[in-house]
């Protein structure tokens, strides 16, 4: 009995790869006057819905998806995240 | 009379705009640096195309924090002329001195194209050098040149000739096909209500020069000099500029 | 000679496997120790490796290089600067260079294209000069590929936003699409700026005390392999996610373009050069060796974006967009309050020394020690054994009887059409619609002709330039691909009017290891040189990548070439294309049997074989001068050079490309100038080298035929360009071809939009 699940993908510039994005956008909070600011990391998320057996067979398809096409494992990082079930099929 | 081009880290355009107006108009110009809060007393405001910050985030809205844009929103605010061009257009939507905003092109690339252009509105400080619906082949450079308001300011924009600038084809028609980049109703310029700020995604400054052929941007400049010339002669301030639309 | 250096708290043992680890054969380790008097330390090892890497250290190159010309009246600055420099007059010059970024292209094909835009424009702006154009010279598998097709749109999205965000046109380039590239993509870039003489800066590091800056963006780890002995972060986690591939932000280097150039204009410096491969260990070592001095620094005073990095690693770091200078003493401040102003990093880092050595501390404690000379140079360097391999013997020599006729009209018509589509012949206005063409307002002629035409400050003055090159002749015959490198890039700057000055090259070969292919680099290179000298275009500069092959099979040997010419006045320009109806179209040049290595002979019969096309440089030479006379007396209305896909070819791209048109066409190919028997394949596809074709006003045919005589260029009228939207209609060789231009227009515009699965034209 298949479900269609909702997923969350996030994706970040891996660790210790430059991320021009998220220091510029630090500097810019940093003259804006917000103090206390640290480190900015900018990536995008994915949001999409899927049909299947269990949460686990959802995360697994779309972490697959991500190693292939998603996220570029190269200079990126991802997490997938399954929320609850959306709805079920008849 | 004097032009002002302010420079935000990331502009690209401005020696562009700079030879535009020494050299296309024969007029004194002069950069405004992003940190300072002085204007120079400068006649007209342009904001140059390039990549301010980037176009990180979002483009132009980390340069709509500089502090030179304190002074530029009040200029502005006070009927000062003041031109945005391409990053300087989504500078003035993100400061919200114009409405709407410019999103990545429908195809997701980064286009440089010629395009045909034709003034809609040839009675405002920026165009009265043209004709009314005359067609102009001016270059396109950008990424995220979408326009994009909802339906209301759309509406809105069209109804008070408020769309100054417009993508058309050789014939002068609006078609899909000779709309570079997605923009609703194939919007390619748009000034505000007071009329004294206009914002345009192609490059008036890149056809200004005899020297490279095509003038059809010198336009731009020419009606900037005549408006301020106009407004010196009627000894209004540098504020008083008309309200587009209103015949003379 | 060093005192001995005393180790450092964690010091790692240097064993043969660390040595081969970095590259380096016994042979070179040995020379390491008779330098330094003891054992390296291993951030000393590093900088051995480092600086006698190829890419550094040129040694299976160096030797052939060294066989090139270099001078003319013409050069500024030859070979050994971050940039060569030809003069163009009035106090102007013009800063060049090209270089490769193929093996981090084929890892992760935005960023290596980003990256490596991004290295030669500092290259170039280093020297003083606003970078005003760049050109992109790419090869990849065919578009058949999903591999090829993924590198391309990466590749190409990567140089498009780098230039366009630092605000650089890209003007020109080629692409080439052949399986041999499959697996290895070729990403050559060319930048071109342009200073007053009187600013030119060197890469010097002089003046004893002098303050030693880095400056730009902070240092990562970028770059560095993941050797676990070279940081303390031993951790899995760390070593998994250590980058080894390099982000570029363009608008970092925006902002560092400002600041160089206005620290150079403001005489603040001593000198400067860009942090590029090998970081701060080649710009700080390749300073203090130009100058005849020595660097000392400390690694703890640069800014770093990481913790914990090592000597090692901040000496290795190839993190993008950062320069390293030396200040003049009394200006220290002001340097960094420019570098303040643009929101850059500076710090000061050392001094200039004069004891000859690279000294590199850590808190100011003393972690290497090395003498600059021998470092960088006396890298051992290498003359291998070249051996020609057979089976390029047996297809060159192979017979070509039966692909030099066809069957029948059709045939022909067919083969025109495959050769149109083909990815390597077709217009690439799905590339160059991604590049800003336009911006800084001195593009004269961009993208899509033979070459690219900017203004110059230098009164009426245009710079012409354009990069070439042709791997499958070179694959089939070494020595002629190199000449025709040359030859051909001269001709295409040529057809503009411009006199050819000199060039830049970037020699893309497989592993110098095997004989097959040392021969092929010895061979080009000899070839290339033969081309300079007879064409007065010395070498002021460029690039070796080597090793660009997988599972053993190297790419094709590929020589680009980067030509520089200059056009007196740029009112008198000539273009490619065709301007108007009822010209009269002409020849120049002799075509001869020649369909070996051809793009007919790839792309209709799968074909790779036959000698190249023979390039005698006397006839190149006097092409050339033509050329330039006939810019001078503005008699021609357009000239094109005659190169892939042959004559039929060209006449479709002189009508195709037309701003007013397509143009139609009437021609014979029979009438033009002929040496010996020349079959039907060869007058219409064959790519005999030394020929353009051209288009001029009737009434002065007569006089451009005397001009070609004066010349002793052979000349012929062949037909006549007809009107917009009528046929290409041509005759040669007892067939016939006719067909609407509008049809040849829509295969030459959809080849590479269809293969990329998106429409030609504005919609999008």
């Amino acid at each position: 009995m298949a479900e269609t699940f909702s997923v969350e993908v996030r994706i970040t510039p891996r660790k210790g790869i430059l991320d021009p994005e998220g220091e510029t956008i630090a500097r810019a909070l940093e003259n804006l006057g917000y103090e206390g600011v640290g480190a900015v990391r900018a990536g995008r998320l994915v949001r999409l819905e899927i049909d299947a057996g269990s949460p686990d067979e959802a995360h697994s398809a779309v972490r697959k998806m991500c190693e292939e096409l998603i996220a570029n494992p190269v200079i990126e990082d991802f997490e997938v995240r399954v929320e609850e079930g959306v709805e079920e099929d008849a | 009379m004097k032009f002002g081009i302010v420079r935000f880290p990331g502009s690209n355009c401005d020696q562009d705009v700079f030879r535009a107006v020494t050299e296309g108009l024969g007029r004194e110009a002069t950069y405004l640096w992003h940190k300072s809060h002085d204007l120079q007393g400068v006649d007209v405001v342009v904001l140059p195309g390039g990549f301010s910050y980037g176009d990180y985030l979002r483009a132009g809205a980390i340069a709509r924090f500089s502090p030179i844009m304190r002074e530029v929103v009040q200029f502005a605010r006070d009927g000062g002329l003041t031109l945005g061009i391409c990053n300087g257009f989504q500078v003035l939507c993100e400061a919200r001195l114009l409405p709407g905003a410019l999103v990545r092109n429908r195809s997701l690339r980064f286009r440089c194209v010629e395009v045909g252009v034709k003034v809609e509105n040839a009675e405002t400080p920026f165009t009265s050098a043209y004709e009314e619906g005359q067609r102009l082949v001016i270059p396109v450079a950008h990424g995220e040149g979408q326009y994009v308001a909802d339906p209301a300011t759309l509406d809105a924009l069209e109804a008070s000739d408020r769309v100054v600038f417009r993508y058309v084809d050789e014939r002068g028609l609006a078609t899909d096909a000779a709309n570079p980049n997605g923009s609703a109703r194939n919007i390619a310029g748009i000034i505000n209500e007071a009329g004294n700020v206009l914002g345009v995604m192609p490059h008036p400054e890149r056809v200004s020069l005899a020297a490279l052929g095509n003038t059809d941007g010198l336009g731009v400049f020419v009606s900037l000099a005549r408006a301020v010339a106009r407004s010196d002669a009627e000894g209004l301030t540098a504020g008083g500029a008309r309200p587009a639309g209103v015949g003379s | 000679m060093t005192g001995a250096v005393a180790p450092p708290t964690h010091e790692i043992e240097i064993t043969p496997e660390l040595v081969e680890d970095h590259g380096l054969s016994p042979e070179e380790y040995e020379r390491i120790l008779e330098i330094l008097g003891r054992t390296p330390t291993i951030a000393e090892l590093g900088v051995f490796s480092a600086m006698w890497s190829e890419h550094c250290g040129y040694k299976n190159s160096r030797p052939l290089l060294r066989t090139l010309p270099t001078e003319g009246d013409a050069v500024v600055q030859g070979p050994g600067e971050n940039a060569g420099v030809i003069d163009v007059g009035e106090g102007w010059g013009v800063a060049f260079k090209i270089e490769s970024h193929n093996h981090p292209s084929a890892v992760e094909p935005y960023q290596g294209a980003a990256t490596g835009s991004g290295g030669i424009l500092r290259d170039v702006f280093t020297m003083g000069a606003r970078p005003i154009a760049l050109f992109d010279s790419l090869r990849f598998g065919s578009l058949d590929s999903p591999r090829s097709r993924y590198l391309f749109d990466g590749v190409v999205r990567g140089v498009g936003d780098y230039g366009n965000c630092v605000g650089v046109p890209t003007v020109g380039g080629e692409a080439v699409f052949d399986p041999a590239y499959e697996k290895n993509p070729l990403v050559n870039v060319m930048c071109v700026g342009v200073l007053p003489l009187e600013r030119l800066i060197r890469g010097e590091a002089s003046g004893v005390g002098n303050p030693v800056m880095a400056v730009g963006a902070r240092t990562g780890r970028d770059g560095i392999h993941g050797a676990t002995f070279a940081s303390e972060e031993l951790d899995e986690e760390s070593t998994e996610s250590r980058p080894q591939v390099q982000v570029g932000d363009p608008f970092t280097e925006k902002l560092l373009l400002e600041a160089s150039l206005e620290l150079i204009e403001r005489d603040l410096l001593v000198g400067i050069q860009d942090m590029g491969a090998a970081g701060l260990t080649s710009s700080g070592t390749e300073m203090a060796a130009r100058s005849g001095s020595g660097i000392d620094i400390d690694v703890a005073l640069v800014p770093v974006r990481e913790e914990g990095m090592t000597p090692y690693e901040i000496l290795l770091s190839e993190s993008q967009e950062r320069m390293l200078l030396v200040a003049r003493p009394e200006h220290e401040a002001d340097v960094r309050e420019v570098l303040e102003r643009w929101d850059l990093q500076a710090a000061t880092i050392g001094k200039v020394t004069d004891d000859g050595l690279f000294r590199v501390r850590e808190n100011g404690r003393v972690v290497a020690e090395i003498p600059v000379q021998p470092l960088v140079n006396e890298c051992p360097t290498y003359t291998r054994e070249g051996v020609e391999d057979p089976e390029v013997v047996r297809l060159r020599g192979m017979d070509l009887s039966e692909y030099r006729t066809f069957g029948s009209d059709e045939s022909v018509e067919d083969a025109l059409r495959t050769l149109l589509d083909a990815p390597t012949i077709a217009s690439k206005r799905w590339i160059h619609d991604q590049y800003d063409t336009s911006v800084q307002t001195n593009t004269l002629q961009g993208p899509g002709s033979d070459c690219a035409v900017l203004r110059l400050p230098a009164g009426k003055r245009a710079l012409a330039a354009t990069t070439d090159g042709n791997g499958r002749y070179t694959y089939l015959e070494p020595r002629t691909g190199g000449r025709i490198a040359v030859a051909e890039a001269a001709r295409n700057v040529a057809c503009s009017g411009a006199r050819p000055l000199a060039i830049t090259n970037c020699l893309n070969f497989g592993s110098p290891l095997r004989p097959s292919v040392y021969h092929q680099l010895a061979e080009a290179v000899a070839g290339m040189g033969e081309a300079c000298r007879a064409l007065d275009t010395p070498v002021t500069g460029g690039n070796v990548s080597l090793y660009n092959e997988t599972g053993g099979r190297p790419v094709y040997p590929t020589p680009v070439v980067g030509m520089l010419g200059v056009i007196p006045d740029r009112d008198l320009r000539i273009g490619s294309h065709f301007r108007n109806a009822g010209d009269e179209i002409v020849v120049l040049g002799i075509t001869r049997d020649e369909i070996g290595a051809s793009e007919y002979l790839a792309a209709c019969h799968g074909l790779v074989a036959g000698a190249p096309p023979a390039l005698d440089l006397e006839e190149a030479r006097r092409l050339v001068e033509l050329l330039v006379a006939m810019g001078e007396v503005g008699a021609v209305h357009s000239a094109h050079d005659c190169s892939d896909g042959g004559l039929a070819v060209a006449l479709a791209e002189c009508a195709i490309g037309a701003r007013v048109g397509p143009f139609g066409i009437e021609a014979d190919l029979d009438q033009v100038p002929l040496e010996g028997e020349v079959s039907p394949a060869a007058l219409w596809f064959g790519e005999s080298q030394s020929r353009v074709v051209a288009s001029c006003t009737p009434r002065r045919c007569d006089e451009l035929e005397d001009l070609a005589r004066a010349h002793s260029v052979a000349f012929a009228r062949i037909g006549r360009v007809a009107e917009p939207g009528s046929a290409y209609e041509v005759r040669a060789g007892g067939h016939r071809v006719r067909i609407e231009v509008a049809e040849l227009s829509r295969i030459y515009e959809s080849a590479i939009p269809r293969r990329m699965r998106e429409e030609a034209g504005l919609t999008s």
